[in-house]
Formats: C-alpha cells, structure tokens, sequence
C-alpha cells in the first residue's frame, strides 16, 4: 500500500569558519584600453563565485560589467582565498573585491591629480568618467584615456594602476576551553524544507513527491545562482536522507560500491515531480550589500522534512540515516510487533 | 548607472561548459608524460614488514617508483598534520597508500603493482567507535593509548555550554530524548581526484590542482616537497564538482613528488573505484538529545552528547565536531545547553569535509527531536518552530549574538509557497523582536 505523508523542517547554515580568522583577497588591475582585471583566490567549484565578485566589481566601479575580467588564481601573482568551503565566499570575498575597488580608485585619484596638480580629495568618480569636482568642463578624463595615459605613459606620467583588498569577519577566537564559548561567527542563513512523500509499505521505497524548499540569503546577489544552489543541495540531501550509504550493509563492506551505478545517488529521475524554491531576503548587517553565504545549507533541510514526512506516512520515526527501503520495512515490521 | 548585484545573470564561465571547451585538469596531455598509480594497503591495519618494489621497477615501461624515502621534505600531509604521504609502517586504514610506479602509461603502472611483494603482518582493527572507546580496543594510532582526538593535551570531550542545563531540564514539563546516526556519504563529483605535474624552464614545479582551496594546499605541498611556495606554480580555479571532497589533498603530492624525482610531467589519477573505496567520506555523527520543554512550546534545555568518526587519521574533524555542536540546537533559542563532543579515531577511510561540513549533522538530527516534541506536546510542528526561532540579539551555544536572523520569515515564505495556512499570530511574528 502506499501511504502519503507530509513534514516539514527549519534550519540553519553559518557563513565561515568557526571562529573567523578566515581571509581572502582581491586585486584588480587597470588595463591599457579601459578594461578591468580582477584577481580573486576564490576556486569556482560551480557555486559561481567568478560570476557573482564580477557583479560585485561592477557595482563597486560603476562600470559595465563587460569591462570586467575574472581570474581566479591562473598565474603566480594571485590573491589569497582560505577556500571555497563553508560557504564562506559571499559573505567574505565581496568585501575584499569592494576593498580592492576603492583602492585602485584611491590610486587613480593620485594619479589624475598629479596630472592636474589638483588635490586627490577633490577627484570624482561618475561610472567611467573621472573628473576635479568644481570643474567638470575643464578637467575630466574617461578610465580610456587614464588606462592609456598611466599605462603607456607618452604624455603623461606612468603609472600601475592596481587596487587591492583583503576582509576577514573577526580576528580567529579559539574555545574557551571550559565553556567552549566562541562568540564569533561569521553570519547564519536560515531555510525551511516541506516534503511530501508516498511510502510503499511493501517494498519500502520512499518516493519524494513534492518538497518546497525556502533559504533566507540575506541578498539573492544573483537569483538563478540561488535558485541552482537551493535546487542543487537538494540533490545532496536526498541522498542522506534515503539512498547514500558508502557501506550499505555496514559492518562488512563486501557490498561498498566500486563504480557509480553502484553508489545509490538520486538523479533527475528521482526529484520530486513538483520542485518549489524560495527566496527570502534580511540584509546581513557584516555583509556587502547584505550578503552571506547560505548554499551548504540547501542540503541540510530536505533530510528531516523528509523524516518528517515518512512518519506522517506511516507512524513511525527513522532514526538513521538514509531511510532505505530496508531500515523503513525493519521500522515498520517493529511497529507491527509492538501492537 | 546599472546596479548589478541582484540581477540574475547566467554565469561567467557557463558556456565552456555546457558546449565541452572548458578545460579540465585530466584533459590536459603533455609530451613525453608519465603516469603514477598507487599500490595500496589490502589490510585496514597492520605492520608493514617488508615491502620489495624490484620486479615491479624492472618491468618494460616502467620509469621507477616512489616510496617514503623518494619525499624530500616531510612525509605527513593532511589538515591535522598527521597522514604520511607513502605509510612506511603502521597502516591504519585498507586502501592507504604505501607506494607509487611511475610508467609510460597506466596500464604499464598496474602490471607493475601486481608484481609487488608485500608483507604486512595483519593487526586487529576497529571500524565502529563506540567499540573504539572501550577499554582495550586495538588502538588506531601507534604511540597513544587511546583513541580518542585530544582538543587540549588531556581533554578528549569538547564541552559547550551555555545556562544551566540541570536547572532548565528541572523547569521543564516535558523531556524528550533521542538518538541518531548520520550516513557516510560520498561526494562523487564527476571529476575524480586527479593531478598534473611537471618543471617549467626555471625548474620550477607547476602543478595543475582540482583543489578547492588552493593556499591551504599549497602550505602543506611546500612541506612535503622542500620547497619554498616561490618554486611552485600551483594553478587551479576550474574543477569538475568538488562538494567539499578537494578540501584535502588526493593526488597533488604524488604527482608533485613523481614529477620531481623523474624529471618529466607526470598524471596522477584516481579511478572511480579508489575514490569511492578510499578517499575520504561524510563522517558519521552519533547524536544523541535530551531537551526539555514546557507546556506551552519554550525550549528550555537541550543536552547534547556528539560522537564524530574521524577514521584513520584527524582531517578537519575535529574543528567539524566543535562546529557541530554549535549549532546542533537548530536556529532556536534555548537558554540551557550542554554539548559534550567527541572525535574518535577507527580503521576506516579519513572522514572530510562534505557539502553541509559539521552542520547538516546536527540540523538533520535535531530537527527529528523538533518532530517528537511538537508530536509529544499535541502541538502543530510549525507553531513550536515559530515560537523558538531565534530573534535578533539572541545567543546561540558558544555565547554568539545572532544577527540577521531570518529563520521565521523563510519559514513564512515557505508555508506560503507550499499552501500552508498559518494562523495570524504566527504570522505576525518576526525575526526582529520576540
């Protein structure tokens, strides 16, 4: 028989190492023709981090994106990043590329205002046009013009044009060592997962027919990247919550998996047919522009909701996971002993 | 002036990798390039007593080998500091590498290993860790008399606590307790471990990494080849899937340490089957909760007793244990906690960091107890969650103030979407006050 049911859970995921004293760094370089190479330690390990600190440098520049280039870590000159783990890089690198931005931009006011023998407080900045405030008809130049000018240098002074930045959320903090007390942590993302699931009592299999997953981020800083972290870490967490074990029949590991098609992954074919995300947004107030990281944490609500579902279901709590078919029949066979 | 943070936008890097240009570190082919493949331990502990790699050098194609002698600087790797690269003696976990052949191609390299001789005399080992702790249990690292990960020299439980846990559970209507394991998951990226390495023109040691972090990396691989980080270009940024399995090193030393001792560029890679046997996993997380609530749905004490299987060797366990247990009573505030939390060492793979790394544990088990509790109280799930969702300025174990917090409007959100009515003052709760 199939038995529908339906759960739901809330959770949490911090942005960062436990205890901060966890930098990156950023530079950004001002090429001959205008453009922008931006240089971050951050590994793009498909979260998108090169998509989403070129966001971040555009804005801070108020130049169009196009202008910007991304490097992460292609030669020996390269900012550092801890990692890409822990969900760390909205929160962190952000601030480093902004540091790097109003770096280059305080070295670029140098420079202009050594051409025009005029103070560096009074140089502005108007997207790509930099100009001496009081004075916009005379004295203006577009990042071109700079670009060339500091670059090859010809009749003006030359000049290296490159910013850099570096952010960390605290100075490390370790455990007290009788309390455990760590007050500092970087930010925390907050989700909230409903499952409805069918359970065939006969053959133990959990089908996930539908799941609603919500992540408060702080700042969607690109909401299709969200929406495949939301839907993505769903994938991971099926897999606890139901299949992935890499000793199914622990405690002999004759039956550990040696190919792929052994390893009981979910795939497309076992997403619940009616996949629902959300976004929800509270600017984080040590983030730029209210950012944090939160895309670890899409794989840790759908595994209780699904728990949830399953007693919903069939009257019975799994207390180990993944919920295989074989620990949901042995669940199910206690039950009926204990009647 | 165009505001770009907000905007959806595909990414920078998509197109090469939807059409197949992007490149890859195993697709990267180097004239002359050698291949290593690893002789591993067929016993999950044991003494190694000797080990004779001659016939397997003589073998045609064969370019040489590389054992614990061959690593110029230290022999030890790992976020804990503690794995040999190539195990000269005391194996730890089956699968743990002894030695490399170098060849002119792979197949080359596993004719080679068959011919290996090795002895190792076979010692009894300990999978399970509650087996593990037990007085007189075959002991995972020689030299030490327990098994158990010391936080501080004699301290083996890391305690977090917050209140008086003994007084909230005597104010408490109801307590309800609860026991759960976690799974060992496998990361299984579509890349698996692979590495490439050779000596630019300055004799300089270029490695090609899928590592996903690349100066924790790199700070261990200048310990292990001798070298200043000067003389290493260490280039990585693109990678085939990661899910926190790359947060270790599984290939840049050997390939690393080959390349420098045979001079040519030189592949390391691993096959599905070594990933999935014997790089590291998802470690499993005992846990085990006492919460005490009131009547009306007010958490008021959790005691939380954590139990973290490292495996064979420390990882960043340790750190995973102690981050689990701060915040493994979920996004509520509850004014009484006890965590006491263990790292404990069996002959099994490394367990490593995994997408959800320390946190998924505990929001995944802590949120079973949420279920029983709203079950044990009559009370609907979302009202108990509503009513204990941390607000602004309230503190969580290790005495952090929470900021931004937003449990209460995605949960909103989500009801929303998903056709939930919620009652009004529910509703009308918010993350800014309680």
């Amino acid at each position: 028989m199939k038995k529908k049911g339906v759960g739901m859970s809330c959770v949490l995921h911090p942005t960062g190492n436990k205890g901060a004293g966890d930098p990156s760094q950023a530079a950004i370089q001002l090429k001959p023709d205008g453009t922008f190479a931006l240089l971050v330690g951050a590994v793009d390990i498909g979260q998108g981090s090169n998509t989403i600190l070129r966001q971040f440098a555009a804005d801070a520049l108020g130049v169009p994106i196009e202008k910007i280039l991304v490097s992460n870590f292609a030669d020996d000159f390269a900012p550092l990043c801890l990692g890409s783990f822990a969900s760390r890089v909205t929160l962190i690198d952000p601030h480093a590329v902004v540091n790097a931005v109003e770096d280059l931009k305080r070295r670029i006011r140098e420079w202009v205002a050594n051409e025009w023998e005029a103070n560096p407080e009074d140089i502005e900045f108007d997207g790509e046009t930099v100009y001496l405030r009081g004075d916009r008809e005379r004295r203006s130049m577009t990042m071109d013009q700079i670009a060339a000018g500091a670059n090859f240098g010809g009749g003006y002074n030359p000049g290296f044009l490159v910013g850099t930045g570096a952010w960390q959320p605290a100075k490390f903090h370790a455990h007290d060592p009788e309390t455990g007390e760590m007050p500092a942590v970087g930010a925390i993302s907050f989700g909230c997962c409903i499952a409805e699931v069918e359970v065939d009592t006969e053959t133990g299999v959990v089908d996930v027919t539908r799941l609603v997953q919500v992540w408060e981020v702080g700042k969607a800083v690109n909401p299709l990247l969200v929406r495949a972290q939301i839907n993505g870490g769903l994938h991971i967490g099926m897999g606890y919550a139901l299949t992935e074990s890499s000793y199914p029949y622990w405690p002999t590991e004759d039956y550990a998996p040696e190919k792929l098609g052994d390893y009981f992954m979910p795939t497309f074919l076992d997403y619940p047919p009616e996949l629902i995300y959300g976004i929800e947004e509270v600017p984080h107030p040590a983030g730029v522009q209210g950012a944090k990281g939160f895309s670890e944490g899409s794989s840790n609500g759908p595994p209780p909701a699904i728990i949830a579902a399953i007693h919903d279901a069939i009257g019975v709590w799994i207390d180990t996971y993944p919920a295989t078919p074989e620990v949901i029949l042995k669940a199910l066979e206690a039950k009926k002993a204990s009647e | 002036m165009t505001q770009y943070v907000g905007q959806a936008m595909p990414r920078y890097d998509g197109i090469g990798q939807v059409t197949g240009t992007t490149k890859y570190v195993d697709d990267i082919v180097l004239p002359g390039m050698l291949y290593a493949k690893c002789l591993r331990s067929p016993v999950h502990k044991g003494i190694i007593r000797h080990l004779d790699l001659s016939a397997a050098e003589r073998t045609p194609g064969v370019v040489g080998v590389l054992t614990a002698q061959d690593v110029p600087g230290q022999n030890i790797y790992g976020a804990s500091g503690d794995q040999p690269v190539f195990n000269p003696d005391h194996i730890r976990y089956k699968g743990e590498r002894i030695a490399a052949v170098v060849a002119v191609d792979e197949d080359t390299c596993m004719e080679a290993l068959e011919k290996v001789k090795l002895e190792i005399e076979e010692q009894e080992p300990v999978f399970d860790m509650f087996e593990a702790m037990k007085p007189g249990a075959p002991i995972v690292r020689p030299g030490t008399t327990h098994n158990l990960h010391e936080y501080m020299p004699g301290m083996t439980t890391r305690v977090i606590k917050l209140g008086d846990v003994e007084q909230g559970f005597a104010e408490a209507d109801l307590i309800i307790e609860g026991r759960y394991q976690t799974t060992q998951q496998d990361h299984a990226p579509i890349e698996p471990h692979v590495s490439v390495a050779y000596l630019d023109p300055a004799n300089r040691l270029v490695i090609h990494t899928v590592s996903q972090c690349l100066y924790f990396h790199l700070s261990q691989l200048v310990r292990v080849f001798g070298l200043p980080m000067s003389q290493i270009r260490y280039i990585g940024g693109t990678i085939g899937g990661g899910f926190g399995g790359k947060n270790d090193i599984h290939a840049d030393h050997v390939a690393g340490l080959a390349a420098l001792k045979f001079r040519k560029p030189v592949k390391y890679r691993e096959t599905r089957r070594e990933d999935l046997r014997y790089s590291g996993k998802r470690g499993v997380f005992v846990m085990e909760y006492k919460t005490g609530v009131k009547k009306d749905g007010r958490l008021v004490a959790n005691h939380i007793k954590e139990y973290h299987d490292t495996g064979a060797y420390g990882g960043f366990s340790a750190y995973a244990t102690e981050k689990c247990g701060m915040f493994a009573s979920g996004p509520y505030w509850i004014p009484n906690i006890l965590v006491e939390a263990k790292t404990i060492y069996t002959n099994k793979v490394v367990s490593i960091s995994m997408r959800g790394f320390a946190i998924i544990n505990g929001q995944s088990t802590m949120e079973i107890q949420m279920g029983k509790i709203a079950e044990a109280l009559g009370m609907d799930p979302w009202e108990l969650r509503f009513i204990n969702a941390w607000r602004d300025g309230d503190m969580g174990a290790s005495r952090y103030i929470v900021r931004g917090a937003g449990a209460l409007e995605a949960m909103k959100k989500a009801a929303e979407l998903a056709g939930v009515q919620l009652p009004a003052h529910l509703m009308a709760m918010s993350s800014r006050r309680r």
